[in-house]
């Protein structure tokens, strides 16, 4: 068995893409709500989680998992990634239980928000799901994988924008013990399995000595089931790629060597990660949602409040976040590009575009 | 709010199951399903005992699949703080009560090669739940477990029936002993070994375990406890200005919701430290009960399980 798919583009889901000719961009209303995210002027680490409960109406935070208009393009291009390097998908033994919670988490959600796009038919544990997007109609028994093309969790994330990682909970800390990684900012899930809270997070500097990690450990496990919570984490790439992975690198690595100040508002894009956090029912399992969103500088800056602060912010930042984050080379370029939209006038606090 | 997510119930069954114990089984009063959840998982009930609020956790025991009802199973305890002869006196069929979401202090190891669960009386709830999600898996288990006589073994049948050999039944006045230490010696590598029962039997299955050198991580306890009383002690909330007194059945943490302070909580047990507040001022002892801090911690006096923990002296302040 394989996934059946008939990608169905529309005039809302654009047929674009994230390699190779780069067509990717955001519509008007894609840019209005793309999730800026910065609420100041400057920017500095912090445990900057909130509730994951329904936001403002037509934002990212709206809905548990957001469909954009990127949706049917991303499932196409992470089919692309999988089929080249299958360990971008991983699931250790014992969390096959955690990859039936978050399909049914995911498959509830989507039909009860999306019902134009999703539904979900349920007699027992015979269940159907219909993706219309992706054109699958898809009987099955809950529980029983040998009635899907894959694992659970690899059937509903072909379907699901963004990464997903699944960690145990065991002697007081989580394992990283399956995922879905083929949008992700340099990291590698074959690389990270099967290591814990800390030894995943071992790279990421400044943060430690803050004790950031040690507080966050003890906030994610006391996360209770039907209360989820959000935060965001952001970086740059060049390039609309969904994919910038170490195992990919000598592909992408050289474009930040490209960059001039002709090219820079389409090529230089600030890549946002909306990540969300579920106790999962039945494996007491952690999902974790990593939805990257990229927005063009050239996109960004027709909110004037926006081009002042994404300025200020990339001026001002720490050299190690910068040198972390992959953007130190290019930093003053950056800089200098982002000038012309700021004409030193205050901005408003919060990072909605028009407050 | 405190406490986290909440589901609204009824009161769907009222069943005495013996002498001392009583089984509740609550349904949606929405009449849709409740969450599944994992095996050895707990939910906070909240009582309205005629003007006071209790909160209490207990195990679930039902099926984790049958998202249909949640099923808990409360033992009398007549010198307790009431939470229990609440139940069992007031708490009838139809009756509306809100319960927490499902949390899980005592989680199954799923890594597990074999499950090996050694109850003893009540303690049998969590190991009910275990066993239907291992069964539906096929995972590999084996119960044994200890009660005062068959009157009192709750579920002993029933499980018997639906597990045959792989359950084993220990009656303390029949003189059947639990054979823990032979039982330790001959597990095949990869067991992970779990208990819940009273205090003096966690202690000993803690040190026969540790004496015949099987991994800490690989032995499971399910440590939440009551609250139990003490004498009442006075207390100063910084934060809020407010000064409290604790009475002898109250906890910490009741006190100071029933003056009206949203304080953290989850477990109420002592387990799962979000309750824990910073100790402004002692001049006097602190007596920890709780699970979470560790015995540094606890020596230090800085910080309190406002859940389970009293105080004796003459001031405490704490950061609420």
């Amino acid at each position: 068995m394989s996934l059946d798919v008939a990608y169905a583009f529309d005039e809302f889901f654009r047929d674009e893409t994230f390699v190779d000719d780069f067509t990717y961009r955001n519509s008007p209303a894609g840019i209005r709500r793309f999730p800026f995210p910065f609420d100041r002027d400057d920017y500095m680490y912090s445990v900057n989680m909130e509730p994951h409960v329904p936001g403002r109406k037509g934002s990212v935070f709206e809905k548990t998992f957001d469909v954009d208009e990127h949706y049917v393009s991303e499932m196409r291009d992470r089919a692309r990634v999988l089929a080249k390097d299958p360990l971008r998908c991983q699931s250790l033994p014992h969390m096959t239980l955690a990859g039936w919670d978050l399909l049914e988490l995911i498959m509830e959600s989507k039909a009860r928000e999306y019902p134009q796009w999703f539904s979900l038919e349920k007699n027992g544990n015979r269940w159907r799901w219909i993706n219309r997007p992706l054109g699958i109609d898809q009987s099955f028994t809950f529980l029983d994988e040998t009635t899907l093309p894959y694992g659970p969790m690899e059937y509903i994330t072909r379907q699901t924008q963004g990464d997903f990682t699944l960690q145990d909970e065991r002697e007081g800390t989580l394992w990283v013990d399956a995922g879905m990684v083929t949008t992700q900012a340099d990291w590698s899930l074959d690389f990270d399995i099967g290591m814990n809270f800390h030894e995943w997070h071992a790279p990421v500097p400044l943060a430690h000595e803050k004790g950031i990690f040690d507080r966050a450990l003890k906030f994610l496990l006391k996360l209770q089931h039907g209360a989820p919570v959000r935060r965001f984490n952001w970086t740059m790439t060049v390039n609309p790629l969904l994919d910038t992975a170490p195992e990919t690198y000598p592909e992408w690595g050289y474009m930040r060597t490209t960059l001039n100040q002709e090219n820079m508002g389409h090529m230089m894009h600030l890549r946002v990660e909306l990540q969300a956090l579920f106790r999962l029912p039945r494996s007491n399992a952690i999902a974790f949602s990593i939805r990257a969103y990229l927005g063009k500088f050239e996109e960004l800056v027709t909110v004037p409040k926006w081009g002042r602060r994404l300025h200020r912010v990339v001026r001002d930042i720490h050299p190690d976040l910068a040198a972390y984050k992959g953007f130190l080379r290019n930093r003053d370029a950056m800089a200098e590009w982002l000038s012309r939209y700021d004409d030193g006038a205050p901005t408003s606090p919060g990072w909605w575009p028009e407050d | 709010m405190s406490g986290g997510a909440k589901l609204d119930v009824r009161v769907a069954e009222v069943v005495k199951v013996n002498d001392l114990i009583t089984r509740f089984r609550f349904v949606a009063r929405d009449g849709g399903l409740l969450p599944a959840f994992s095996g050895g998982a707990h939910t906070v009930v909240e009582m309205d005992d005629h003007g006071t609020r209790r909160l209490n956790p207990y195990s679930l025991m039902s099926d984790p699949e049958d998202r249909t009802g949640y099923e808990i199973s409360v033992r009398r305890d007549d010198a307790g703080r009431g939470g229990s002869l609440f139940m069992h006196r007031h708490v009838r069929p139809d009756m509306d009560m809100v319960l927490s979401h499902p949390v899980n202090l005592f989680p199954l190891d799923n890594r597990a090669r074999k499950h090996l669960f050694i109850a003893g009386g009540i303690g049998i709830t969590p190991f009910i739940a275990m066993m239907h999600q291992l069964a539906r898996f096929g995972g590999r288990f084996e119960l044994h477990y200890a009660a005062r006589n068959p009157a009192l073994c709750a579920y002993g049948d029933r499980l018997k029936a639906a597990h045959g050999d792989r359950v084993h039944l220990y009656h303390d006045e029949l003189g059947e002993v639990l054979p823990l230490a032979a039982l330790l010696a001959r597990q095949p590598l990869g067991t992970h070994l779990y208990c819940c029962g009273p205090k003096g039997m966690l202690n000993w299955v803690r040190g026969t375990a540790a004496a015949a050198g099987w991994p800490d991580h690989a032995v499971h306890f399910e440590e939440f406890t009551a609250p139990g009383t003490g004498a009442p002690f006075t207390v100063d909330l910084a934060s809020s200005g407010k000064t409290i007194t604790v009475g002898a059945t109250q906890s910490l943490l009741e006190a100071m919701e029933a003056a009206g302070v949203d304080a953290p909580y989850l477990c109420r047990g002592g387990a799962c430290g979000q309750c824990e507040t910073d100790v402004i001022r002692c001049d006097g002892k602190i007596d920890h009960r709780d699970h979470w801090l560790s015995p540094e911690d606890m020596a230090a006096g800085r910080k309190i399980m406002p859940c389970v923990s009293r105080f004796e002296g003459r001031a405490l302040v704490i950061d609420r």
